[in-house]
Order: structure tokens, then C-alpha cells, then sequence
């Protein structure tokens, strides 16, 4: 049985930021991840990471275009956190070797994103997920010996004391099979969002919510669940993301007719403005007619000067001409809204800290909230840095003052079970591949970019029957060895457990903020609706409350761009 | 939608159900779109018929580097490589077998009275271990090999207060390192690692490259030191360009390797064990003078170059020498060296014409045009304008795509 003070779930930017942050408060730490931690999705993130860095620019103005942004649903303690510390994060990845763009004079330089009113994002080409994920993995290969990582491990559940503190989790090393007890003082979630839920998604295939079920599972409240986000700008059919690097290098978004359809919608930030308002353009054009007949509108990046594109968005250019046939500097790309981006998650306070003592979440898997109804782009990263840092800080001095407790065996026993159960199953019920294509689609259907009361409820009630058929789906695979069949069965739970969360609470808030937007409800309402609603588990199902925003010094205003 | 037949390399390690024991070969059809990839249709094949078929996979778009597979027989990211192309690669390769009589190696039944639909084959890494089907033990192989060029930032002095203040070029010249997913792709290609397991490796060198190209990084020399005195270190790659052909991202390893060499020898004059940066300079020199290789002078020049190296040899030239003779002996009995009466020296034949004159010419032309810029900004056509320093490149010489990687050869 592996013991550590800290155990950090999932390894992408948030955990390794985490586990990094906790050995060095002097802890043992423990760093599982069901991929090799370079696989994680952070990878994804193109565009860059934003800091009010420049003299020029300041923290505050940050923190108002991410509360903006968010559609005021956004915790202003929290983003006032998030932006004072960014600078600083920024600079200690620059530190430990990540190789930001530089401007003539071999300072850090910035482009524009959306949302914002200065220039901040700082990045690496259009890899920079990939580059500071990269450059953390070579400081856990610096600090080898004060981190265990468990590359490959999977965790099928969160594990609590007999006092209700979680104190490990259960863990399928999936090289053999074989279930293990993680003991742990403190125990971080950063296991990412669950875009898989939806199909197409620009996520990738292990962004199934584990974490966040797991999370709900053993009692933690969630938070902002309805507030999915759909990025403007993806590739039909798979749902690649092209980087809103693209429209803040200079981009143009225009409809079949070739208007610079934004004009309508955002006259001052045209296509930087936020990313819930370009995508709600984009979707109104197409639903009215006036998109091209593969339901897409352009992106046209010809725009941008040539030797700009290659230097900046190269990644762009590969994904245009492996993916889409397109050479992006030569003619438009044909690109409509995705999902993209889980803003609710593990409720957390600015320590990461949940309602379940010793259990805290960073990064996608958790809400904070610093994004509201609506992330601003190159704020993931920051957010990752930011609170994985806090959570690994918090939980290493939390650990410091307390013993190991007993997770209860029990786990250990009925996660065994449900393996062996799952593996045991007849060939008489549907294949978990059928369910989780059915559960996609559905969603992107009802609960994407418009939203109303009959599709949502059409949506929760797929999901449910969907849940009562994996109870039975079965699975090929009986082995031991890399048995993928077998996770992708704890991943379809998983996934249709915040599926459920997320039509509920996109049900019960009845206006329009953010990325919710209900066509029978399509106002903002600040009077009965400027909270938050929460999901967390009562028996056996869901049960829905709600919790205050706080507002520091930004009251809610008009959202115009 | 076409259909198309995955032959996939299987290995079950928990056998069952009659499978078969150890390593088989089963096919698959699948129905999908041209333009969708290999991995598309594996997982086609996986979810919809056989949920035992292993394969690493996460972001679908050439990100995350876990697909890494064979195509073909060419290393490469199964979710990069579409489908439709793969299969006219795999019908060529049927066509170029039958041509040469050796039957329907790789397709399937000949006796289709139409033609046969060829199968696309695909087979896990290569210089790894199978752990079960397309998964590949990387740990062992790839990520110790990572380990070992110490892969983090070894900056000198105090800490900046703000940002290292570096050249903008700087950053993004090391930023095709950067770029490297850790896919093992190129580990995969490589023919030196086949030959020798111990090979430090094209993906690791690359990453060695990232720090040693770094600016900011203060161990430059100590790691090229270490690196070169290495047997299994840079003198190791044989310069095939497998790793190039391989890597899915542009990262071009063996370029890096040849970078990390130049530095190694003619800015800090490292002598490595393997005597490969004066063999290096012995066969450029070699060729300059006579053309071909004349092999009666390359080694003497290697290990004593010049008259005064001929004159005075050094004790490591004289026990280089000595230690070459088997090798030689070797080399001459397997066909791979001239026979002994071609290797007198002033045997060797010189070229025709003023084809002499002509690689002059070239070296002449290299010469004037080389630079150590990166691949990432380069001149179109060959024609690099490029300069290192950050000198302006103008929009025209930006290569429209400095990876390209070739098409499955």
C-alpha cells in the first residue's frame, strides 16, 4: 500500500504544478496519472498564458476582463488571486526554461486575445501548453527523488476515513491490473475537465470527468456545471481547435456572403471579443442561413502576413493541412463552435480546498470559480499554474500537521468488485462504445451554444436511460494486462454522472449568462440568478443548491464588446 | 466513406479464448472517410468489433505523441497519417511486390477475381518492447534515454529578477526542439539504435539540443563533453535520416545531432572518444580533394591529419590506427572497403572532366550559405537567406513548410 503525505490525481500543467509546489514545502509526494504525464491535455492549450506583466498594464485591468469575461458569475477573490500572482508564475516558468517568445529586444513579448484590453498573452509559438508542460516535466525529472510518480495508474475512486476525510484513493495500475490503496494525508484532484462528454469535442479522448465524479461521488459539492464552453473556432466533423492566437494575430470571421459578420455582434472587439459572444454569432449566422452548407462559417488567416503565420501559428498551418486539407495561408478554413471548456467543476475555495476535508482540486477538474459563465482565453494555463501551486502549497502543510489515517477497506473491496463485474459481464447489453457515441451527440445536440427547457430535458432523460444501460454495457476485454475496455467502462460512468449534474443545473438556471444561453430565457437576470448553483449527491442521486458570488469591487454591469 | 482493410501486428500477452499464443497477424475492415487517420479507423475497429485492441491514443491531433505506430512499415503517429493515403501507399507497395515475384506478400486474397483490396499494415514501434499489441514498453527504452541527457534548464548565476533578456531568434531557434512531443517516432526509425541498443538516440539528443541551444543554459560544454565522450553518444547517429523522415512535428533529430556535433568540435575543440569530429572533418576534406572517397587516406587523415600529423603522429593517433586495423581487415574481407591493391595510396581515380572543379563549386556554395538557424525560419528552395543573429528574414524566404515530412515512403 503506497503512502505519501501528499497524492496528486492526474498530471497534466495543474498536477505537476501541484506535485512541484508540494515537494518543495518538503513533503513526500505521490503523482498518479492513467497517461504518461506529457499526454495530458494541457498539450492542447495553443495560445499562451495571460499576466498583467507589462508596466504598462495591471493586475486590476486582468481581473476585470476576466470577471467581465465571465459574465459576473465569477468569484472576485479568486480572480483578484489569479491575476496579482500571474506575473510572477510567468516569470518562474520563464526561469526554469520555457522558451517564451521574445520581442526585438529580448523581453518577453505578448499578442492580443480575446476579451481583453491589453495585449498580456504571453506564449511559445502556438505550443504553449505543450512548452510549459514539457518544462515541468523536466523539473520532476530534476526533483526525481522527491516525487513517485505513477505513470499509467488509473483511479477508479477517492477513498474517506471513518471521520469523513478523504485519505487516499483507489488505484488499477494499468500495466497489470493489479488495484491498489493509495494512502495519503491530503489528496489533489487535477485530473481535467470532461469534454468527452460531448462529441465532437476539441478535447481529447481522456477528458472523461473523472475527476469531478469521483469528487461528486464521495460528497464534494460541484459548482457551475451548466457552464460549458464552446470555442469558436473548430474544425467540423472531428472538432480541432484552431487557437484564438489566429484572431489575435488578425484574423477575420466572415460568413458565406464574405461579411465580417462580428461587425453585428461585437462592433469594438469585432472577433476578440469573448469567446461565449463570437460563438453565439457565429451560430446565429449559420442558423439563419447565412453560413456555407457544411453548417460553418471562415476563418480567414490570409490575412495575416505570411512569415507572421509560419512563426506564430505553425501548428495552425500542420492542423489546417493534415486535418483539413487547407493551406491556411493561402484561403480561408471552414470552422464552426465546439465544446472546449469545462468552467464548473469541484467546488474549491483559493486554496483548492473542497467540502471534503483533505480533498482539494486545481485546474479544470475544479471550480473556483475564476471563470464564471465564461473562461477568457489563455486563462486556463494560468488558472493550472496559479491553484495547482496553491492546492500543492496548502495540502503540504496541511499534511505537515497530520497522521496517516484508514481509508476504509471497504473501497478497496468494491472497487475490486466492480471491476470484476464489469469484466464478467454478458454480451446481451449495448457496447460502451455505442453509449458514449449516443451520450455526445445528444449533448451537442441540447446542451450546447443555445440551450432551452424541452432540449435540456430531452438531454437529462437520454442521460438517464443511458445510465441505466451501463449498468449492463459490456466490454471485450477480460484480461489483465493495458485492459483499455475496462477503463473506458469506468470513464462512460464517470462521464455520464457530471452529464446528469450538468442538465440539471443547466435546467434549473433560468436566464441567459455566459455560455448558457436559454432561448426561452434569453436575458441576464441579476436579481434571481447572480449565484451559483451547486450539484452534490443526496443517496443516490443528485440533489441541486445554490451558493453566493462574491463580489470584491466590480458590480455587474451591461456585457458589451 | 470507402472501406478499408487494417492488417494490425497483434500481440496478446494473456492469450484466451483460442486466440492465438505470442504474436499474429489480423486484419480488420473498417469504413470511413478518406481524410480520417490510421487511428480513426483502429479505434473504428476497437470499438465496434474487438475491444482487446490495444493502442495508446489521447488527442487525435498530433499533440499528445501517444499514437506512435508503424504504417506501412514508417514510423509515424497513427491519428497524422489519413487513411486514404495509407492505402495507396499499401497498393504500391503490393504492385512493386508483385512486379519483383515475390506474390502477394501483405495483400489478400490474389484470387479475388477483381483487385484485391491491399491492407494497410500496421505494426507497433520499433527498438522497443511490445507490451501488448500496438503498446510499447517506452519506459525502458524512450524515457531512460530522456533521462539520461539530464533534460532540465542548468541556468548560471543569480536569478534574474525579471526575464533572461535573450535574442528573440535564440527562442525560437530551439523551439523546434521544443516542439518534440516525445512520441518515439524517431526512436522507432533509428537504424543506429537497432545496431546498437545503447545509442542515446535521436528523440534524447534533440531534447539535449534544447538546453545546449539555450542561451539561458550555463553547462553547455560539460553536457557536450559528456555527450561525445560517450560511445553511444552524438559520433554514434550514421546520418540515414530515418529520424527526419519519422518525426511528425519537424523536430528533424538528426539535424540536432549534427548541430550538437559542430558545437562540440569547432566551438569548444572537443575530443571525443570515438574520434568522430576529425573523421568528420577528414571525409569533408577527402571529398573536396579527390571527389569519391578515397579510403586509402581517410583514416590516416582521421586519426593524423596533414603532413605534420604524419610526421609527428600523436600517441592517440598511433593507438587509433592500431585499433582501426581490425575493423579495416574487417571491411575489406565483407566487401564494405576497396579491395587491398585499390587502397595504395595515389591509386585512386580522379573524376572526369571538370567535375572536380564542380564540387569545388558546391563546397564553394555551401560555404557561402551555411547557417546554424534553426529549421523553423529558412530560406525556400534551399536558397537560405536566413542569418543567424535575428537578422530580418524577408516574408518571401519563409519556407512554407520547414517540416515537411515526407509522404510515407
Amino acid at each position: 500500500m503506497p503512502e505519501h503525505d501528499v497524492l496528486v490525481i492526474g498530471a497534466g500543467l495543474a498536477g505537476q504544478r501541484a506535485a512541484l509546489a508540494a515537494a518543495e514545502a518538503g513533503v513526500t509526494v505521490g503523482l498518479i496519472s492513467k497517461v504518461h504525464p506529457v499526454r495530458s491535455h494541457s498539450n492542447a492549450a495553443q495560445g499562451g498564458i495571460n499576466a498583467a506583466l507589462h508596466e504598462d498594464d495591471s493586475w486590476e485591468s486582468h481581473a476585470f476582463d476576466t470577471i467581465k469575461g465571465s459574465d459576473y458569475l465569477s468569484d472576485q477573490d479568486a480572480v483578484e488571486i489569479m491575476c496579482r500572482e500571474a506575473p510572477k508564475e510567468l516569470l518562474h516558468l520563464e526561469h526554469i526554461g520555457v522558451t517564451f517568445h521574445r520581442a526585438e529586444d529580448g523581453t518577453l513579448g505578448t499578442r492580443a486575445f480575446g476579451g481583453a484590453s491589453k495585449a498580456r498573452t504571453y506564449y511559445v509559438a502556438d505550443i504553449t501548453g505543450q512548452a510549459i508542460m514539457h518544462t515541468l516535466y523536466e523539473q520532476l525529472m530534476k526533483y526525481d527523488d522527491l516525487i513517485d510518480r505513477y505513470e499509467e495508474w488509473f483511479t477508479t475512486e477517492l477513498a474517506l476515513d471513518e471521520d469523513g476525510n478523504c485519505a487516499g484513493a483507489v488505484t488499477r495500475n494499468i500495466r497489470d491490473g493489479s488495484m491498489e490503496m493509495f494512502r495519503a494525508k491530503t489528496v489533489i484532484l487535477a485530473s481535467g475537465g470532461n469534454g468527452q462528454v460531448w462529441q465532437p469535442t476539441t478535447n481529447a479522448l481522456i477528458c472523461t470527468g473523472d475527476g469531478i465524479a469521483q469528487a461528486y461521488r464521495a460528497g464534494a459539492k460541484l459548482m457551475d456545471m451548466e457552464m460549458i464552453q464552446y470555442h469558436p473556432t473548430t474544425l467540423a466533423g472531428k472538432g480541432f481547435l484552431i487557437t484564438e492566437g489566429a484572431r489575435g494575430e488578425g484574423a477575420h470571421l466572415l460568413n458565406a456572403k464574405g461579411e465580417r459578420f462580428m461587425e453585428r455582434y461585437a462592433p469594438n472587439k469585432m472577433e476578440l471579443a469573448s469567446r461565449d459572444v463570437v460563438s453565439r454569432a457565429e451560430q446565429t449566422e449559420i442558423n439563419e442561413g447565412r453560413g456555407f452548407p457544411d453548417g460553418t462559417v471562415a476563418l480567414d488567416i490570409t490575412v495575416v502576413p505570411r512569415k507572421r503565420i509560419h512563426e506564430a501559428l505553425r501548428e495552425i498551418v500542420l492542423v489546417g493541412r493534415d486535418f483539413a486539407g487547407v493551406d491556411i495561408t493561402r484561403e480561408p478554413i471552414h470552422i464552426k463552435p465546439g465544446n472546449h471548456y469545462t468552467m464548473g467543476g469541484v467546488k474549491t475555495d483559493i486554496w483548492g480546498r473542497t467540502n471534503v476535508p483533505g480533498l482539494y482540486a486545481a485546474g479544470e477538474v475544479a471550480c473556483v470559480s475564476v471563470h464564471g459563465g465564461n473562461r477568457l482565453g489563455a486563462n486556463s494555463l494560468l488558472d493550472t499554474l496559479i491553484f495547482g501551486r496553491r492546492s500543492g502549497e496548502h495540502a503540504a502543510e496541511r499534511a505537515k500537521g497530520s497522521k496517516l489515517t484508514n481509508p476504509s477497506r471497504a473501497v478497496l473491496h468494491d472497487e475490486e468488485a466492480r471491476v470484476e463485474a464489469i469484466v464478467g459481464r454478458e454480451h446481451d447489453g449495448r457496447r460502451v462504445s455505442e453509449i458514449k457515441a449516443e451520450l455526445g451527440e445528444t449533448m451537442d445536440k441540447h446542451v450546447a451554444v443555445f440551450r432551452d427547457e424541452e432540449g435540456i430535458g430531452t438531454a437529462l432523460e437520454a442521460v438517464r436511460r443511458l445510465k441505466q444501460e451501463a449498468r449492463s454495457a459490456y466490454i471485450d476485454d477480460r484480461g489483465t494486462i493495458f485492459n483499455q475496455d475496462v477503463l473506458g467502462a469506468l470513464e462512460l460512468q464517470n462521464m455520464l454522472d457530471c452529464a446528469e449534474c450538468t442538465c440539471l443545473a443547466a435546467l434549473e438556471r433560468k436566464e441567459s449568462r455566459g455560455a448558457q444561453y436559454r432561448t426561452d430565457f434569453p436575458e441576464r437576470n441579476d436579481t434571481d440568478w447572480l449565484k451559483h448553483i451547486d450539484v452534490s449527491v443526496n443517496g443516490d442521486g443528485p440533489e441541486l443548491s445554490e451558493s453566493p458570488v462574491t463580489i470584491t469591487q466590480w458590480q455587474p454591469q451591461e456585457r458589451t464588446y | 466513406m470507402a472501406e478499408y482493410t487494417l492488417k494490425v501486428r497483434r500481440y496478446q500477452p494473456e492469450p484466451d479464448d483460442g486466440k492465438a499464443d505470442g504474436a499474429y497477424w489480423e486484419s480488420f475492415d473498417v469504413e470511413l472517410d478518406e481524410t480520417l487517420s490510421i487511428l480513426d479507423g483502429i479505434l473504428q475497429a476497437k470499438n465496434d468489433q474487438d475491444g482487446t485492441l490495444a493502442v495508446r491514443c489521447s488527442c487525435r491531433a498530433a499533440i499528445c505523441g501517444s499514437c506512435g505506430v508503424k504504417v506501412n512499415g514508417q514510423s509515424t503517429l497513427a491519428c497524422k497519417t489519413k487513411i486514404g493515403e495509407a492505402a495507396d501507399e499499401a497498393a504500391r507497395i503490393a504492385e512493386a511486390s508483385e512486379t519483383n515475384g515475390d506474390g502477394a506478400a501483405g495483400t489478400r486474397g490474389s484470387e479475388a477475381e477483381d483487385v484485391a483490396r491491399p491492407e494497410i499494415v500496421v505494426e507497433p514501434m520499433g527498438n522497443m518492447p511490445v507490451i501488448k499489441d500496438l503498446v510499447t514498453d517506452m519506459e525502458s527504452t524512450h524515457w531512460e534515454k530522456y533521462r539520461r541527457v539530464s533534460p532540465w534548464l542548468m541556468p548560471t548565476g543569480p536569478e534574474p529578477e525579471r526575464e533572461h533578456i535573450v535574442e528573440p531568434e535564440a527562442m525560437v531557434d530551439v523551439t523546434q526542439s521544443v516542439a518534440c512531443i516525445q512520441c518515439g517516432a524517431c526512436v522507432s526509425a533509428c537504424l543506429s539504435m537497432e545496431a546498437d541498443p545503447d545509442f542515446v538516440g535521436p528523440a534524447a539528443l534533440a531534447k539535449a539540443y534544447r538546453f545546449i541551444g539555450d542561451p539561458r543554459d550555463g553547462q553547455q560544454e560539460e553536457r557536450l563533453y559528456d555527450l561525445a565522450n560517450d560511445p553511444h553518444g552524438i559520433y554514434d547517429c550514421t546520418h540515414c535520416f530515418s529520424c527526419i523522415d519519422a518525426c511528425p512535428k519537424g523536430v528533424a533529430p538528426m539535424n540536432q545531432i549534427m548541430r550538437l556535433r559542430r558545437i562540440a568540435g569547432d566551438v569548444h575543440g572537443i575530443e571525443d572518444v570515438n574520434n568522430g569530429h576529425n573523421h568528420e572533418l577528414a571525409f569533408v576534406k577527402n571529398i573536396e580533394d579527390k571527389g569519391t572517397l578515397d579510403e586509402s587516406l581517410l583514416l590516416q587523415e582521421s586519426f593524423a591529419p596533414g603532413i605534420k600529423g604524419k610526421l609527428m603522429p600523436t600517441k592517440r593517433a598511433i593507438k587509433g590506427l592500431l585499433e582501426s586495423i581490425p575493423t579495416a581487415i574487417r571491411g575489406i574481407r565483407t566487401g564494405k572497403m576497396r579491395s587491398l591493391p585499390k587502397l595504395i595510396p595515389g591509386v585512386h581515380k580522379k573524376l572526369p572532366g571538370d567535375a572536380q572543379d564542380q564540387v569545388k563549386r558546391i563546397y564553394e556554395h555551401a560555404e557561402e550559405h551555411s547557417t546554424e538557424l534553426n529549421l523553423y525560419i529558412i530560406g525556400e528552395g534551399g536558397e537560405e537567406e536566413g542569418a543567424p543573429g535575428g537578422e530580418d528574414v524577408p516574408a518571401a524566404e519563409i519556407a512554407p513548410e520547414p517540416d515537411e515530412p515526407k509522404e510515407l515512403a
